[in-house]
Parts: C-alpha cells; sequence; structure tokens
C-alpha cells in the first residue's frame, strides 16, 4: 500500500548573510618577463608577416589602376593580347582558365570521388595507410613531370579520343572542332586547327595534379561518417553501397563540395603542365577539343619578358584577377567544409 | 560426466552434429563471397571480353586500344549487372555496379600515375647511366652532344641552394607566426590567420611575376637564385604558415591547461609541451611544404634566368634549377636534351621521393615512442 508521499522536510536553506555583495576577486595574471619577451616577438613576427603578405596582396591590387587607366575597361573584354601593337585585355585568357580549369574537374571529380569511396569503405583495412600515404605522395609530385607525361605519353593517344568525340559529338558546341573530320589526325589541312595543344589534353594533366588534393578532402570527410549509423544501415540488411548512399555521402557532402572547390581553386592557378601541352591562342571560343587556348598563368609566364611597364601591370591585373578567382574558390570550400557535421573536438 | 550428458543429448532431436573430443575446434572461416558470386565476376570478364572483341573490331566501325578498353569496361559492367540480376535482388546489383565503378577508378589513376613515374625512369636512364650527368654542367656542351658529356650538376646545386634559402625564409616566418595564431591568440591574430589563409590561394606563378616586378624591374636586381629563393619564400610562407597552424590546433588544449595548472609560464608551455607535442606533425607539414617547394617550376621561369653553368653564388647570374631544366630542355625540341630533361625529372622525383620518405619517417618516430 503506497502511503501518503513523505513530506519534504521544511527546512529553508539560508543563504549567507546578504549584508555584502559578493563581487568577484579581480584576478590579475602577471606574466613573467619571459612571457613577456616571448608573446612580444611571436607577436612582433606575426604582425611582420602580416605587413608582408598583405603588402603582396595591395601591391597586385594597387596595379589595377595604372592598367585601367592605360588600357581602359575594355582590358577585361578585350580578348586579343598584341603586345607589339598595345592591344591588351585578358577576355580570352579569363576563358580559356575557366575552361581548363573545368575540364579539368570534370575529369578529376568522378574520378577522386570514387577513389576516395574504394579507400574508406572498400578498400581492406590493411591496405588503406598505404593507399592513404599514395595518394599523398602523389600530391607531391612536381607538376612538371605530369606534364611531360601528358606531352609525350597521353596526347598521342588523347588526340584520337579527341577526333572521335569531335565526329560523332561535333554538333554540340563544345566538342566541335573546325576542321574537316574525316582528314586523319596526323595530316590536317593547312591553315586548320588540329587536335593538338587543346585545352582537354593540358586539362588531363591539370586533372592528375588535383586529383590527390580533391581525394584527401572527401576522404577524410568520409572517414569520419559515423560508425553506428553505418553499422545500423548494415544492420538493417543494407549492401555497401546502401550504406554509403544514405550514411557516407550525406554526411560527406560537405568534404565533396569543399574538396571539388580547393581542387578548382588549384587548377585555376596550374601554370608549368598547360605552358608545355597548349598551343597558345588568344580567341574567346567555347571549342576545347581544338588546337590553341590560353590561360592567365601561361600568359604571364610567357609575356612577362618583352612587356613594357604598363604590360607588366596588366600582367599583375591579370595575376591579381586570377589571384581573387583562387581566393573566391577556396574561400567558399573552407567555409563549406567547415559547415559540415564532423568537426569532433580534440580536447581530451 | 561427459558420457552422461551425451547419453541425455542422444534422446533429444540433434541440434548440432555431437563434436568430435580428437579434433580441435577449428574456427569456420565465413566468406562474404561464395563460389558463385566469384563465377558471376569470372563469367562475365571473359564474356565481355569476347563480345566487346566481337563488336569492337569485327562489327563496329572503331578502332584503337583507349577505345576498346572503354568498349569492353560497358559490357563488363552490363554482363555483370545482367548474370547478377539472374538470381539476385536489385539491391545487389546496384551495389555490384558501383563496386565495380569504385574499385575502377583508382585503378585507373594508379595505372596513370605508375606510367607516369615508369615512363619517366625508362625515358630519363640513359642519360643517368653516365656518371657524369651528376658531375658536370652543361657549360660547352651542345643540347645535340652525347650522353657522356654535359650533366644536371648546376641544376642540382641551384635547387638545393635556392630551396634552402627559401625554407631558411618561410620555415622560420611560418612556424612563429603558426605559433602566433595558435598559441597567443586575440583579434588581431584571428586576423593574421585568415590573411594568410587567403593568400595560400596566391598561384605560384603570380609570386614569381610580383618578386619579377618588384626586384628584377624595379630595384634592377639581377635575374639570380636570391630572386627565384625569395619568390619561392613567398609561394611557400603562407603553406607552412596554414599546415603548422594547422598541426598546433590539434595539440590538446587540455595539455596546456595542464602544463599551466603545474605553474609553467606561456612561454614554457609553448616550448616544453605544445610543440614538443606537435614536433612529428610539424615536421611532417613542413618537409611537405619543401617537397612542393622543390617541384615548383613557375616562378622559377620568371626570376632566375637558365644557366647552362654550374653557380654558387645566389646573387650573382642566372642560376638554373631541376625544374627549370627539365623545362628548358623539353622545350627544346632536340632529342638528345630532351632525354636529359626526363633525367632530371627522376632526379626531382628521387628528392620528393625521399622528403616524403623522411617525413613518413619522422612521423612514425610518435607512434613507436
Amino acid at each position: 500500500m503506497p502511503g501518503p508521499p513523505p513530506a519534504t522536510s521544511g527546512t529553508t536553506l539560508r543563504g549567507p548573510v546578504d549584508d555584502e555583495q559578493d563581487v568577484p576577486r579581480k584576478i590579475v595574471a602577471k606574466h613573467s618577463a619571459q612571457d613577456r619577451v616571448f608573446t612580444g616577438s611571436v607577436t612582433a613576427v606575426g604582425m611582420l608577416v602580416l605587413v608582408i603578405v598583405t603588402s603582396i596582396g595591395i601591391f597586385l591590387g594597387v596595379q589595377a589602376k595604372p592598367t585601367l587607366q592605360h588600357y581602359g575597361w575594355g582590358f577585361f573584354t578585350e580578348y586579343r593580347w598584341l603586345p607589339s601593337q598595345d592591344i591588351v585585355g585578358i577576355a580570352a585568357v579569363l576563358v580559356g582558365t575557366i575552361e581548363v580549369a573545368a575540364v579539368a574537374l570534370v575529369i578529376a571529380f568522378p574520378l577522386s570521388l570514387l577513389s576516395a569511396l574504394f579507400v574508406s569503405d572498400w578498400a581492406p583495412a590493411r591496405l588503406r595507410p598505404t593507399l592513404i600515404r599514395l595518394i599523398d605522395l602523389m600530391a607531391a609530385v612536381p607538376g612538371i613531370v605530369f606534364g611531360l607525361w601528358v606531352l609525350f605519353i597521353i596526347e598521342p593517344h588523347a588526340t584520337h579520343v579527341a577526333h572521335w568525340i569531335s565526329e560523332y559529338f561535333g554538333w554540340i558546341p563544345l566538342f566541335k572542332v573546325h576542321t574537316d573530320v574525316h582528314y586523319p589526325i596526323w595530316n590536317q589541312a593547312p591553315g586548320y586547327p588540329s587536335y593538338e595543344g587543346s585545352a582537354f589534353i593540358a586539362a588531363i594533366a591539370v586533372a592528375m595534379m588535383i586529383f590527390p588534393m580533391a581525394t584527401s578532402v572527401m576522404r577524410e570527410v568520409f572517414s569520419e561518417a559515423p560508425a553506428g549509423e553505418k553499422e545500423a544501415a548494415l544492420a538493417l540488411g543494407g549492401t555497401r553501397w546502401s550504406v554509403v548512399r544514405t550514411v557516407v555521402l550525406p554526411f560527406g557532402r560537405s568534404g565533396i563540395i569543399g574538396g571539388t572547390m580547393l581542387a578548382l581553386g588549384r587548377a585555376l592557378g596550374e601554370t608549368i603542365s598547360v605552358i608545355l601541352i597548349i598551343s597558345q591562342a588568344f580567341k574567346i571560343k567555347p571549342n576545347v577539343l581544338e588546337s590553341g587556348t590560353a590561360t592567365i598563368s601561361a600568359l604571364i609566364a610567357t609575356g612577362y619578358k618583352e612587356a613594357t611597364p604598363a604590360q607588366l601591370s596588366a600582367l599583375l591585373t591579370a595575376g591579381f584577377v586570377l589571384f581573387l578567382m583562387t581566393l573566391l574558390t577556396n574561400t567558399v570550400a573552407a567555409v563549406i567544409v567547415s559547415r559540415g557535421r564532423s568537426g569532433a573536438g580534440t580536447e581530451i | 560426466m561427459s558420457t552422461l550428458i551425451t547419453e541425455e543429448l542422444a534422446e533429444l532431436p540433434p541440434l548440432a552434429p555431437p563434436v568430435v573430443e580428437d579434433e580441435p575446434e577449428v574456427v569456420r572461416r565465413t566468406r562474404p563471397r561464395t563460389s558463385e558470386d566469384d563465377l558471376t565476376l569470372v563469367g562475365s570478364v571473359v564474356g565481355s571480353l569476347g563480345t566487346s572483341w566481337l563488336l569492337y573490331e569485327e562489327v563496329l566501325p572503331f578502332s584503337g586500344k583507349f577505345g576498346f578498353f572503354v568498349f569492353w569496361y560497358l559490357v563488363f559492367l552490363a554482363f555483370y549487372a545482367g548474370l547478377t540480376a539472374i538470381n539476385r535482388p536489385r539491391a545487389v546489383v546496384v551495389d555490384r555496379v558501383v563496386t565495380s565503378l569504385v574499385v575502377a577508378a583508382p585503378s585507373v589513376v594508379a595505372l596513370a600515375l605508375g606510367s607516369t613515374v615508369v615512363t619517366t625512369v625508362a625515358k630519363g636512364l640513359r642519360a643517368l647511366v653516365h656518371w657524369n650527368f651528376f658531375t658536370s654542367d652543361m657549360s660547352g656542351v651542345r643540347p645535340s652532344d652525347a650522353y657522356s658529356t654535359g650533366g644536371a650538376a648546376h641544376a642540382m646545386v641551384g635547387t638545393l641552394i635556392e630551396v634552402s634559402i627559401a625554407v631558411a625564409i618561410a620555415m622560420p616566418l611560418g612556424v612563429i607566426t603558426a605559433v602566433y595564431m595558435s598559441e597567443v591568440g586575440g583579434a588581431a591574430a584571428k586576423l593574421v590567420r585568415t590573411v594568410v589563409e587567403a593568400m595560400t590561394a596566391l598561384p605560384s606563378i603570380v609570386a614569381g611575376l610580383f618578386i619579377y616586378t618588384v626586384l628584377i624591374r624595379n630595384l634592377h636586381f639581377p635575374t639570380c637564385g636570391f630572386a627565384a629563393a625569395l619568390a619561392l619564400a613567398v609561394m611557400g610562407l603562407p603553406i607552412m604558415a596554414r599546415a603548422s597552424d594547422v598541426v598546433l590546433r590539434v595539440v590538446p588544449g587540455g595539455l596546456r591547461e595542464a602544463s599551466y595548472a603545474l605553474g609553467a609560464g606561456k612561454f614554457q608551455t609553448v616550448w616544453k609541451v605544445v610543440l614538443p607535442t606537435a614536433r612529428p606533425g610539424l615536421a611532417t607539414a613542413l618537409i611537405l611544404g619543401i617537397a612542393r617547394m622543390v617541384g615548383e617550376t613557375s616562378p622559377l621561369i620568371l626570376t632566375s634566368g637558365a644557366s647552362t653553368f654550374m653557380n654558387w653564388n645566389p646573387f650573382r647570374n642566372p642560376m638554373n634549377s631541376l625544374p627549370l631544366y627539365i623545362y628548358s630542355a623539353v622545350s627544346s625540341g632536340e632529342p638528345r636534351y630532351e632525354v636529359r630533361g626526363y633525367g632530371a625529372a627522376v632526379v626531382l622525383l628521387v628528392i620528393v621521393l625521399a622528403l616524403f620518405l623522411l617525413a613518413r619517417l619522422v612521423a612514425r618516430g610518435r607512434t613507436r615512442s
């Protein structure tokens, strides 16, 4: 028989005497001389680096003024780059830069996504550290080595692929090559563009450069997918793919987008492999398979020597525009990655 | 005792075969795959190979190795999906198709990477086998000369000097800035972090152009190794600062608090707790940063000038470096010079690999101790 609930005891807790108000004691932390010297000098170095780095950015930005004074706003719409006639504009290189980076991304994105999934969810646990190391190692391979490889090993095959695509899909402006597709690749009619030195082939080298970066960002996020949710999906009878589709991919969305954007930022600035491969042509055209394209970085590397002071500042402005593009993509990528569900603290 | 139990059990319907005591129990290996799965895979590989050979080579108007490979892969996917669909639910079919894709993608990349390394080494070997490649420079050597004269020693020395100067500038500044960002903190440190992170986006060619404009055009410096080193440092400083910052930030805050609780000051905490804890990670990040500098070509095109002779002085005369040597060799169009370029590329790859192994070694030191 439950009795009446036990009466709560009526003792009221009395606080301390309220005459004096509690005031938090002010703690004055007095750093030792050693600490003050340390903090001071470290701060000084930090400020020095801030000044150096900011002044580089400002220096580049300031160059836009003489450029605009000299060439006017037409600088951004003029596509030709004729230093001898002082007709200079970055419309073509801007389009070319974006084209090369975009095609590189089209090649690298599926490979990165699938490889990241392979490492995080398909590969045997024993192999995983080796694979991760291999991807890191690939990130350290100099760009010029990939440039050489594409130039001498891939290009002869890639031109066939480009020819095939333009033959069957040439009705799409993107894949059109302004030449007679029935001519053999090695014997183009003179005066017509060939399949070599195109944005597509340069993009293969750039894709090799950005693949490790995109893959490692994606893999890192995938590997943080909650094990409990994965096991729950398995326990419900899911296959490996259904686990990935329902748990890993939604969890890793921020990593997929962020990794891709970071890779895009890298692709925009890639220079050396692009210079080696492309045949430079300052034309705005959507035909990525056709010979001849130009990127901002390749323009800088080829045009700096004969540049007059005005043209040098034009090059610097082009570099600044490139910097702004990479900065924008990197910032968006950083925001997206940090917004993801992951972010476990490392506090003990 | 045991016989009694066995007798009792014998009257019950047998649940499991009686355990024979003589044989030790062996853990039965469960295989996620059945032999039927394996046969399905083998069958689709063989079947698709035959079919695609027939269709691709004989019927359809296509040719080429690459095309055949792509065609075969598509036919294989179709066969594999079809064979699986005979007696498996749709979920399994989709899983197998996706698995085939997920396995194929890294294989393609591995093939590409392997082909890069193998072709580079195979092409460069002809120049590398001559010992003078490592001891001579290219002064007085024509690009078409035999491999037994001339070499890339000047480029190796140049890379060594330029990267050393760049590291000597960028590494201390980068690490101290990282210490400032993560250990001192405050609003200003946040600003520094934002700016440094922004500058990691600076393309290397723009860093090169900046140094070229300021140092060579405006201050009338000669094109020299020092200018190249400065360009590399401008490129590397934000990268190193940021990488170090990331490493320092993952040092657990509890360690710092424990250090403060024991009465240590800020400097003592950073010097005796934070940096030693982060040392392996820090070393790895910095070595990888150096590896990136070693392979960087584009700022060097603008700043260092390509020489053909040995030059130990970074402040006077052009100084060659390995990436630049490769670049000029390959753009020369002279087959023998190209081979030398490949030889230099192999040296570059070996340097990067050595730095990478060093980084692994340093990182491993932590897990052992």
